[in-house]
Protein backbone atom coordinates (compact mmCIF):
# COMPACT_ATOMS: atom_id res chain seq x y z
CA UNK A 1 0.00 0.00 0.00
CA UNK A 2 1.48 3.31 -1.03
CA UNK A 3 0.05 5.39 1.56
CA UNK A 4 2.03 3.70 4.81
CA UNK A 5 5.19 3.79 2.28
CA UNK A 6 5.31 7.26 1.94
CA UNK A 7 3.97 7.33 5.41
CA UNK A 8 7.12 5.50 6.07
CA UNK A 9 9.40 7.73 3.89
CA UNK A 10 8.66 10.66 5.55
CA UNK A 11 9.61 9.12 9.03
CA UNK A 12 12.76 8.68 7.30
CA UNK A 13 12.98 11.92 6.15
CA UNK A 14 12.97 13.55 10.20
CA UNK A 15 16.01 11.09 10.66
CA UNK A 16 17.78 12.57 8.11
CA UNK A 17 16.59 16.43 8.52
CA UNK A 18 18.91 18.28 10.35
CA UNK A 19 18.28 18.51 14.31
CA UNK A 20 16.45 21.33 14.46
CA UNK A 21 13.63 19.71 12.64
CA UNK A 22 13.25 16.66 15.39
CA UNK A 23 12.75 19.64 18.23
CA UNK A 24 10.30 21.22 16.18
CA UNK A 25 7.07 21.37 18.15
CA UNK A 26 5.20 20.34 14.71
CA UNK A 27 7.28 17.47 14.02
CA UNK A 28 4.40 14.95 15.49
CA UNK A 29 1.64 17.14 14.02
CA UNK A 30 3.49 16.20 10.97
CA UNK A 31 3.65 12.46 11.81
CA UNK A 32 0.27 12.29 12.37
CA UNK A 33 -1.23 14.36 9.20
CA UNK A 34 0.99 12.05 7.12
CA UNK A 35 -0.68 9.13 8.61
CA UNK A 36 -4.27 10.10 7.16
CA UNK A 37 -3.44 12.40 3.86
CA UNK A 38 -4.83 11.52 0.80
CA UNK A 39 -1.68 10.70 -1.47
CA UNK A 40 -3.25 7.50 -3.06
CA UNK A 41 -6.67 9.12 -4.18
CA UNK A 42 -4.90 12.11 -6.24
CA UNK A 43 -1.87 9.39 -7.77
CA UNK A 44 -5.70 7.50 -8.71
CA UNK A 45 -7.12 10.63 -10.11
CA UNK A 46 -4.10 11.46 -12.31
CA UNK A 47 -4.27 8.10 -13.27
CA UNK A 48 -7.08 8.53 -14.84
CA UNK A 49 -6.31 12.15 -16.14
CA UNK A 50 -3.18 10.63 -17.77
CA UNK A 51 -5.57 7.57 -19.85
CA UNK A 52 -8.74 10.04 -20.64
CA UNK A 53 -8.69 10.94 -23.81
CA UNK A 54 -8.88 14.64 -24.13
CA UNK A 55 -8.51 17.72 -26.71
CA UNK A 56 -9.47 18.30 -30.22
CA UNK A 57 -7.53 14.86 -31.23
CA UNK A 58 -9.40 13.08 -28.68
CA UNK A 59 -6.39 11.11 -27.33
CA UNK A 60 -5.12 9.81 -23.67
CA UNK A 61 -1.62 11.05 -22.69
CA UNK A 62 -0.30 7.57 -22.73
CA UNK A 63 2.51 8.51 -25.28
CA UNK A 64 3.95 11.18 -23.43
CA UNK A 65 7.24 10.84 -23.51
CA UNK A 66 8.74 12.03 -20.05
CA UNK A 67 12.16 11.38 -21.11
CA UNK A 68 12.59 8.02 -21.02
CA UNK A 69 10.55 7.13 -24.44
CA UNK A 70 6.86 7.60 -25.41
CA UNK A 71 4.65 6.43 -22.53
CA UNK A 72 8.03 5.16 -20.32
CA UNK A 73 6.47 6.45 -16.97
CA UNK A 74 8.92 4.27 -14.58
CA UNK A 75 11.14 6.12 -13.51
CA UNK A 76 10.66 9.28 -15.64
CA UNK A 77 10.24 12.03 -12.97
CA UNK A 78 13.40 10.83 -11.23
CA UNK A 79 15.48 11.84 -14.85
CA UNK A 80 13.65 15.31 -14.77
CA UNK A 81 14.45 18.30 -15.62
CA UNK A 82 16.24 17.47 -18.29
CA UNK A 83 16.44 18.62 -22.24
CA UNK A 84 14.32 17.37 -25.25
CA UNK A 85 15.43 17.60 -28.43
CA UNK A 86 11.92 17.85 -29.88
CA UNK A 87 11.44 20.90 -28.37
CA UNK A 88 14.59 22.56 -28.01
CA UNK A 89 14.59 22.93 -23.81
CA UNK A 90 15.53 21.74 -20.63
CA UNK A 91 11.56 21.17 -19.28
CA UNK A 92 10.35 19.88 -16.19
CA UNK A 93 7.77 17.54 -15.28
CA UNK A 94 4.53 20.32 -15.45
CA UNK A 95 6.42 22.16 -18.46
CA UNK A 96 6.50 18.73 -20.21
CA UNK A 97 3.16 17.72 -19.35
CA UNK A 98 1.70 21.14 -20.86
CA UNK A 99 3.86 20.10 -24.07
CA UNK A 100 2.14 16.70 -24.53
CA UNK A 101 -1.30 18.38 -23.42
CA UNK A 102 -0.30 20.51 -26.76
CA UNK A 103 1.28 18.17 -28.92
CA UNK A 104 -0.47 14.88 -28.27
CA UNK A 105 -4.01 15.95 -27.43
CA UNK A 106 -3.56 19.18 -29.99
CA UNK A 107 -4.97 21.54 -26.66
CA UNK A 108 -4.00 25.10 -26.69
CA UNK A 109 -1.73 26.59 -24.34
CA UNK A 110 -4.03 28.61 -22.59
CA UNK A 111 -6.23 25.76 -22.62
CA UNK A 112 -3.50 23.50 -21.34
CA UNK A 113 -2.87 26.04 -18.10
CA UNK A 114 -6.08 27.68 -17.78
CA UNK A 115 -6.07 26.36 -13.83
CA UNK A 116 -2.33 24.76 -13.20
CA UNK A 117 -2.56 25.14 -9.31
CA UNK A 118 -5.92 23.95 -7.84
CA UNK A 119 -7.39 24.18 -4.40
CA UNK A 120 -8.73 22.58 -1.35
CA UNK A 121 -12.30 22.09 -3.67
CA UNK A 122 -10.64 20.81 -6.72
CA UNK A 123 -6.74 19.91 -7.55
CA UNK A 124 -6.13 20.67 -10.66
CA UNK A 125 -5.62 18.42 -13.68
CA UNK A 126 -1.72 19.15 -13.92
CA UNK A 127 -1.10 18.75 -9.67
CA UNK A 128 -2.95 15.46 -10.17
CA UNK A 129 -1.15 14.21 -13.36
CA UNK A 130 1.75 15.03 -11.18
CA UNK A 131 0.92 12.97 -8.87
CA UNK A 132 0.43 9.82 -10.81
CA UNK A 133 4.27 10.83 -12.74
CA UNK A 134 5.53 10.83 -9.61
CA UNK A 135 4.70 8.39 -8.03
CA UNK A 136 6.15 6.14 -10.92
CA UNK A 137 9.43 6.64 -9.30
CA UNK A 138 9.31 6.59 -6.13
CA UNK A 139 12.38 4.22 -4.71
CA UNK A 140 14.34 5.40 -7.63
CA UNK A 141 17.57 7.93 -7.49
CA UNK A 142 17.03 11.63 -8.79
CA UNK A 143 19.31 11.77 -11.85
CA UNK A 144 18.37 15.14 -13.74
CA UNK A 145 20.17 16.10 -16.90
CA UNK A 146 23.49 17.55 -16.09
CA UNK A 147 25.26 17.02 -19.98
CA UNK A 148 23.81 18.71 -22.15
CA UNK A 149 24.93 22.24 -22.62
CA UNK A 150 20.94 23.72 -22.47
CA UNK A 151 21.23 21.38 -19.29
CA UNK A 152 24.23 23.44 -17.61
CA UNK A 153 23.27 26.49 -18.59
CA UNK A 154 19.68 25.66 -17.16
CA UNK A 155 21.13 24.80 -14.05
CA UNK A 156 23.12 28.15 -14.06
CA UNK A 157 20.12 30.05 -14.66
CA UNK A 158 18.63 28.71 -11.71
CA UNK A 159 21.84 29.44 -9.92
CA UNK A 160 21.40 33.42 -10.79
CA UNK A 161 18.20 33.42 -10.13
CA UNK A 162 18.54 31.94 -6.93
CA UNK A 163 20.74 34.84 -5.72
CA UNK A 164 19.22 37.61 -7.71
CA UNK A 165 18.17 40.77 -5.84
CA UNK A 166 14.81 42.30 -7.39
CA UNK A 167 11.76 43.83 -5.99
CA UNK A 168 10.05 46.54 -4.15
CA UNK A 169 11.74 44.08 -0.72
CA UNK A 170 15.23 43.43 -2.35
CA UNK A 171 14.57 39.94 -2.34
CA UNK A 172 16.28 36.49 -3.64
CA UNK A 173 15.46 33.33 -3.17
CA UNK A 174 18.61 33.28 -0.82
CA UNK A 175 17.11 36.13 1.53
CA UNK A 176 15.45 33.82 2.72
CA UNK A 177 16.98 30.12 1.69
CA UNK A 178 20.66 31.18 1.57
CA UNK A 179 22.02 30.14 5.08
CA UNK A 180 21.15 27.11 7.35
CA UNK A 181 19.72 27.30 10.62
CA UNK A 182 16.97 30.19 10.08
CA UNK A 183 13.14 30.71 10.58
CA UNK A 184 10.27 32.80 9.31
CA UNK A 185 8.17 32.73 12.16
CA UNK A 186 8.18 28.98 12.80
CA UNK A 187 8.88 27.60 9.63
CA UNK A 188 12.41 26.20 9.88
CA UNK A 189 13.62 26.92 5.98
CA UNK A 190 15.50 24.81 4.16
CA UNK A 191 19.09 26.41 3.13
CA UNK A 192 18.77 24.84 -0.86
CA UNK A 193 22.08 25.40 -1.73
CA UNK A 194 22.97 22.59 0.20
CA UNK A 195 22.99 19.08 -0.25
CA UNK A 196 21.81 18.12 3.14
CA UNK A 197 19.22 20.26 3.50
CA UNK A 198 17.93 20.33 -0.16
CA UNK A 199 17.73 16.23 -0.93
CA UNK A 200 15.28 15.51 1.78
CA UNK A 201 12.82 18.35 -0.01
CA UNK A 202 13.57 16.66 -3.77
CA UNK A 203 12.51 13.60 -2.33
CA UNK A 204 9.47 14.50 -1.58
CA UNK A 205 8.11 17.06 -4.31
CA UNK A 206 5.26 17.08 -5.44
CA UNK A 207 3.18 16.82 -2.09
CA UNK A 208 0.07 16.69 -0.12
CA UNK A 209 0.40 19.94 1.51
CA UNK A 210 -1.94 20.14 4.75
CA UNK A 211 -1.56 23.64 4.73
CA UNK A 212 -2.94 24.17 1.31
CA UNK A 213 -5.74 21.01 1.69
CA UNK A 214 -4.56 20.19 -1.84
CA UNK A 215 -2.31 18.43 -3.80
CA UNK A 216 0.58 20.71 -4.95
CA UNK A 217 3.54 21.33 -7.38
CA UNK A 218 7.06 22.38 -7.13
CA UNK A 219 5.95 25.77 -10.11
CA UNK A 220 3.00 25.93 -7.46
CA UNK A 221 5.94 26.22 -4.82
CA UNK A 222 8.21 28.93 -7.23
CA UNK A 223 4.95 30.41 -7.95
CA UNK A 224 4.47 31.20 -4.21
CA UNK A 225 8.26 32.21 -3.18
CA UNK A 226 7.78 35.10 -5.89
CA UNK A 227 3.93 36.55 -4.43
CA UNK A 228 6.21 36.39 -1.30
CA UNK A 229 9.38 38.35 -2.61
CA UNK A 230 6.63 40.79 -3.79
CA UNK A 231 7.85 40.49 -7.41
CA UNK A 232 5.57 39.99 -10.73
CA UNK A 233 4.40 36.24 -11.65
CA UNK A 234 6.35 33.78 -13.38
CA UNK A 235 4.67 32.24 -15.80
CA UNK A 236 4.00 28.00 -15.59
CA UNK A 237 6.09 26.39 -17.16
CA UNK A 238 8.40 28.91 -18.37
CA UNK A 239 12.83 29.25 -17.87
CA UNK A 240 12.04 30.50 -14.09
CA UNK A 241 10.48 28.09 -12.48
CA UNK A 242 11.94 25.00 -14.66
CA UNK A 243 15.73 26.68 -14.33
CA UNK A 244 15.23 26.69 -10.26
CA UNK A 245 14.06 23.54 -9.64
CA UNK A 246 16.67 22.17 -11.94
CA UNK A 247 18.99 23.86 -9.50
CA UNK A 248 17.68 22.20 -6.71
CA UNK A 249 17.22 19.29 -8.05
CA UNK A 250 20.63 18.63 -9.30
CA UNK A 251 22.06 20.32 -5.66
CA UNK A 252 19.77 17.16 -4.26
CA UNK A 253 20.82 14.39 -7.24
CA UNK A 254 21.44 10.96 -6.11
CA UNK A 255 18.75 11.00 -3.37
CA UNK A 256 16.03 8.14 -3.60
CA UNK A 257 12.67 9.94 -4.46
CA UNK A 258 10.19 8.56 -1.90
CA UNK A 259 7.04 11.02 -2.48
CA UNK A 260 4.64 11.98 -3.53
CA UNK A 261 4.68 13.13 0.32
CA UNK A 262 2.88 14.78 2.84
CA UNK A 263 3.89 18.74 3.97
CA UNK A 264 3.18 20.73 6.38
CA UNK B 1 47.27 -3.70 -9.02
CA UNK B 2 47.86 -0.01 -9.13
CA UNK B 3 45.17 0.51 -11.94
CA UNK B 4 42.52 -1.50 -9.03
CA UNK B 5 43.05 1.22 -6.83
CA UNK B 6 43.42 4.11 -8.80
CA UNK B 7 39.70 3.40 -10.53
CA UNK B 8 37.33 4.22 -7.14
CA UNK B 9 39.48 7.16 -6.71
CA UNK B 10 38.62 8.08 -10.40
CA UNK B 11 34.92 7.30 -9.73
CA UNK B 12 35.28 9.06 -6.38
CA UNK B 13 36.72 12.21 -7.96
CA UNK B 14 34.11 12.22 -11.20
CA UNK B 15 31.06 11.97 -8.80
CA UNK B 16 32.47 14.94 -7.18
CA UNK B 17 32.35 16.84 -10.57
CA UNK B 18 29.17 16.35 -10.86
CA UNK B 19 28.35 16.80 -7.47
CA UNK B 20 30.27 20.35 -6.34
CA UNK B 21 32.89 21.42 -7.89
CA UNK B 22 33.37 22.76 -11.85
CA UNK B 23 30.35 24.54 -13.50
CA UNK B 24 27.64 23.00 -11.20
CA UNK B 25 28.28 24.17 -7.99
CA UNK B 26 25.19 25.99 -5.80
CA UNK B 27 27.24 29.24 -4.22
CA UNK B 28 26.48 33.18 -5.13
CA UNK B 29 29.36 34.52 -8.17
CA UNK B 30 28.08 38.21 -8.49
CA UNK B 31 26.82 39.39 -11.62
CA UNK B 32 29.04 41.38 -14.11
CA UNK B 33 26.87 44.52 -15.87
CA UNK B 34 25.75 41.89 -18.40
CA UNK B 35 24.88 39.33 -16.65
CA UNK B 36 22.49 41.52 -14.30
CA UNK B 37 21.00 42.76 -17.88
CA UNK B 38 20.35 39.27 -19.49
CA UNK B 39 18.87 37.88 -15.91
CA UNK B 40 16.71 41.07 -15.35
CA UNK B 41 15.84 40.42 -19.55
CA UNK B 42 14.67 36.60 -18.99
CA UNK B 43 12.62 37.92 -15.88
CA UNK B 44 11.19 40.14 -18.06
CA UNK B 45 10.47 37.68 -20.50
CA UNK B 46 9.15 35.23 -18.34
CA UNK B 47 7.07 37.03 -15.94
CA UNK B 48 3.92 38.63 -16.30
CA UNK B 49 2.14 41.36 -13.83
CA UNK B 50 -0.25 40.87 -11.52
CA UNK B 51 -2.71 42.66 -8.99
CA UNK B 52 -0.16 45.38 -7.55
CA UNK B 53 2.90 43.51 -8.33
CA UNK B 54 3.66 45.34 -11.70
CA UNK B 55 6.94 44.60 -14.39
CA UNK B 56 8.39 47.69 -13.20
CA UNK B 57 9.17 45.71 -9.92
CA UNK B 58 12.00 43.67 -11.99
CA UNK B 59 13.78 46.78 -12.45
CA UNK B 60 17.12 47.16 -10.10
CA UNK B 61 18.38 50.60 -8.59
CA UNK B 62 21.91 51.31 -7.55
CA UNK B 63 21.38 49.31 -3.94
CA UNK B 64 20.59 46.17 -5.83
CA UNK B 65 22.85 46.47 -8.46
CA UNK B 66 25.46 46.95 -6.04
CA UNK B 67 24.71 43.75 -3.81
CA UNK B 68 24.04 41.21 -7.12
CA UNK B 69 27.73 42.91 -8.30
CA UNK B 70 29.61 41.53 -5.49
CA UNK B 71 26.83 38.95 -4.00
CA UNK B 72 25.93 41.09 -1.00
CA UNK B 73 29.91 41.90 -0.07
CA UNK B 74 30.84 44.81 -1.89
CA UNK B 75 34.21 46.83 -1.23
CA UNK B 76 33.93 48.65 2.07
CA UNK B 77 34.25 52.12 -0.39
CA UNK B 78 31.23 51.68 -2.79
CA UNK B 79 28.70 50.04 0.51
CA UNK B 80 29.81 53.69 2.45
CA UNK B 81 29.00 55.70 -0.84
CA UNK B 82 25.76 53.68 -1.64
CA UNK B 83 24.92 53.81 2.31
CA UNK B 84 25.43 57.78 2.60
CA UNK B 85 23.53 58.47 -0.66
CA UNK B 86 20.40 56.62 1.38
CA UNK B 87 20.84 58.12 4.21
CA UNK B 88 20.57 61.60 2.34
CA UNK B 89 17.21 60.40 0.98
CA UNK B 90 15.30 59.56 4.14
CA UNK B 91 12.87 62.14 4.55
CA UNK B 92 12.84 62.24 8.82
CA UNK B 93 10.19 63.86 10.45
CA UNK B 94 10.70 66.58 12.59
CA UNK B 95 9.73 66.31 16.75
CA UNK B 96 9.58 62.99 18.43
CA UNK B 97 9.73 59.89 16.76
CA UNK B 98 7.72 57.82 18.82
CA UNK B 99 4.30 56.70 18.17
CA UNK B 100 1.90 54.53 19.76
CA UNK B 101 3.73 51.13 20.00
CA UNK B 102 -0.30 49.10 20.45
CA UNK B 103 -0.36 49.75 16.98
CA UNK B 104 3.46 49.24 16.52
CA UNK B 105 2.72 45.65 17.59
CA UNK B 106 -0.47 44.87 15.70
CA UNK B 107 1.83 46.30 12.63
CA UNK B 108 5.07 44.06 13.27
CA UNK B 109 2.90 41.18 13.72
CA UNK B 110 1.21 41.56 10.40
CA UNK B 111 2.64 39.98 7.34
CA UNK B 112 0.67 41.11 4.72
CA UNK B 113 1.20 43.83 1.74
CA UNK B 114 2.85 44.70 -1.26
CA UNK B 115 2.03 40.91 -2.85
CA UNK B 116 0.27 40.45 -6.21
CA UNK B 117 -2.94 39.61 -4.09
CA UNK B 118 -3.03 42.42 -1.34
CA UNK B 119 -4.83 45.34 -2.34
CA UNK B 120 -2.61 48.43 -2.19
CA UNK B 121 -1.69 49.66 0.97
CA UNK B 122 -2.73 48.79 4.78
CA UNK B 123 0.58 46.28 4.83
CA UNK B 124 1.89 45.42 7.55
CA UNK B 125 6.01 45.21 8.31
CA UNK B 126 6.09 41.29 8.49
CA UNK B 127 8.58 42.37 11.48
CA UNK B 128 7.83 38.71 13.25
CA UNK B 129 8.39 36.92 10.32
CA UNK B 130 12.32 37.48 10.71
CA UNK B 131 13.18 38.78 14.73
CA UNK B 132 12.42 38.05 17.91
CA UNK B 133 10.48 41.68 19.24
CA UNK B 134 8.31 40.83 22.09
CA UNK B 135 9.74 38.07 24.27
CA UNK B 136 6.85 36.62 24.93
CA UNK B 137 5.79 35.81 21.35
CA UNK B 138 7.72 32.52 20.22
CA UNK B 139 6.35 32.65 16.60
CA UNK B 140 9.40 34.79 15.80
CA UNK B 141 12.03 34.53 12.89
CA UNK B 142 15.14 34.30 13.33
CA UNK B 143 16.78 35.68 9.85
CA UNK B 144 16.96 38.70 11.72
CA UNK B 145 19.13 39.78 15.40
CA UNK B 146 16.43 39.65 18.35
CA UNK B 147 14.59 42.71 19.48
CA UNK B 148 13.68 42.05 22.62
CA UNK B 149 14.85 44.73 25.14
CA UNK B 150 16.05 46.70 22.53
CA UNK B 151 15.01 49.88 24.04
CA UNK B 152 15.97 48.84 27.72
CA UNK B 153 19.40 48.29 26.83
CA UNK B 154 20.26 51.63 25.03
CA UNK B 155 17.29 54.76 25.87
CA UNK B 156 15.34 56.16 23.91
CA UNK B 157 16.94 59.76 22.87
CA UNK B 158 16.96 61.28 20.02
CA UNK B 159 19.52 59.60 18.33
CA UNK B 160 18.44 56.65 19.02
CA UNK B 161 14.66 57.31 17.86
CA UNK B 162 16.56 58.74 14.63
CA UNK B 163 18.77 55.55 14.11
CA UNK B 164 15.56 53.23 14.59
CA UNK B 165 13.03 54.78 12.41
CA UNK B 166 15.86 55.61 9.48
CA UNK B 167 16.86 52.01 9.83
CA UNK B 168 13.01 50.89 9.57
CA UNK B 169 12.34 53.49 6.60
CA UNK B 170 15.59 52.47 4.79
CA UNK B 171 18.06 49.28 5.97
CA UNK B 172 20.29 49.96 3.21
CA UNK B 173 21.36 53.29 4.35
CA UNK B 174 23.34 51.64 7.73
CA UNK B 175 24.09 48.38 5.90
CA UNK B 176 24.38 48.34 1.89
CA UNK B 177 23.39 44.78 1.25
CA UNK B 178 21.33 43.93 4.38
CA UNK B 179 18.49 40.97 4.15
CA UNK B 180 16.08 43.78 5.84
CA UNK B 181 13.64 45.38 3.20
CA UNK B 182 13.27 49.24 2.82
CA UNK B 183 9.95 49.83 4.60
CA UNK B 184 9.35 53.48 4.16
CA UNK B 185 11.79 54.10 0.62
CA UNK B 186 9.76 51.24 -1.14
CA UNK B 187 6.24 53.14 0.35
CA UNK B 188 5.37 50.00 2.17
CA UNK B 189 4.49 51.56 5.50
CA UNK B 190 3.88 55.19 6.24
CA UNK B 191 4.96 57.74 8.45
CA UNK B 192 2.89 56.97 10.85
CA UNK B 193 3.35 53.56 10.88
CA UNK B 194 7.11 53.34 10.75
CA UNK B 195 6.73 56.23 14.08
CA UNK B 196 4.43 53.33 15.97
CA UNK B 197 7.26 50.90 14.98
CA UNK B 198 10.00 52.89 16.73
CA UNK B 199 8.31 52.85 19.63
CA UNK B 200 7.56 49.43 20.32
CA UNK B 201 11.19 49.38 20.23
CA UNK B 202 11.92 52.09 22.57
CA UNK B 203 8.73 52.98 24.58
CA UNK B 204 8.96 51.78 28.30
CA UNK B 205 5.83 50.86 28.08
CA UNK B 206 6.39 48.62 25.10
CA UNK B 207 6.50 44.94 26.57
CA UNK B 208 9.87 44.85 24.57
CA UNK B 209 11.24 46.51 27.21
CA UNK B 210 9.29 44.89 30.16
Amino acid sequence: MRLTAAAAGLALGFVLAPASAQQSPYADYQRMTAENAPIELYELAGEELWKKPQGPKNVSLERCDLGQGPGVLKGAYAGLPRYFADADRVMDLEARLVYCMMTLQGRSHEDATQRVFGNADKASELALLSAYVAGQSHGMPMRPGVSHPKEKASYELGRELFYHRAGPWDFSCASCHGEPGKRIRMSELPALNRAQDVRPLMATWPAYRVSNATFITLEWRMNDCYRQMRMPEPKYGSEIPVALIHYMTVNAQGVVYRGPAIKR
Amino acid sequence: MRSFLLLPLAAALASCSTMGGGDLSPGPRGESAADMQRITNVLKSNMHERGQAKMSRIELDDVQRLCNQYADNPPAEQAKRIEAAQLAAIPFPSGSLIGDWKSGEKIAQSGRGMTWNDKPGNAGGSCYNCHQINPKDEAHGTIGPSLAGFGKIRGNRPEIQHYVYGKIYNAKAYNACSQMPRFGHSGTLTEQQMKDLTALLLDPASPVNK
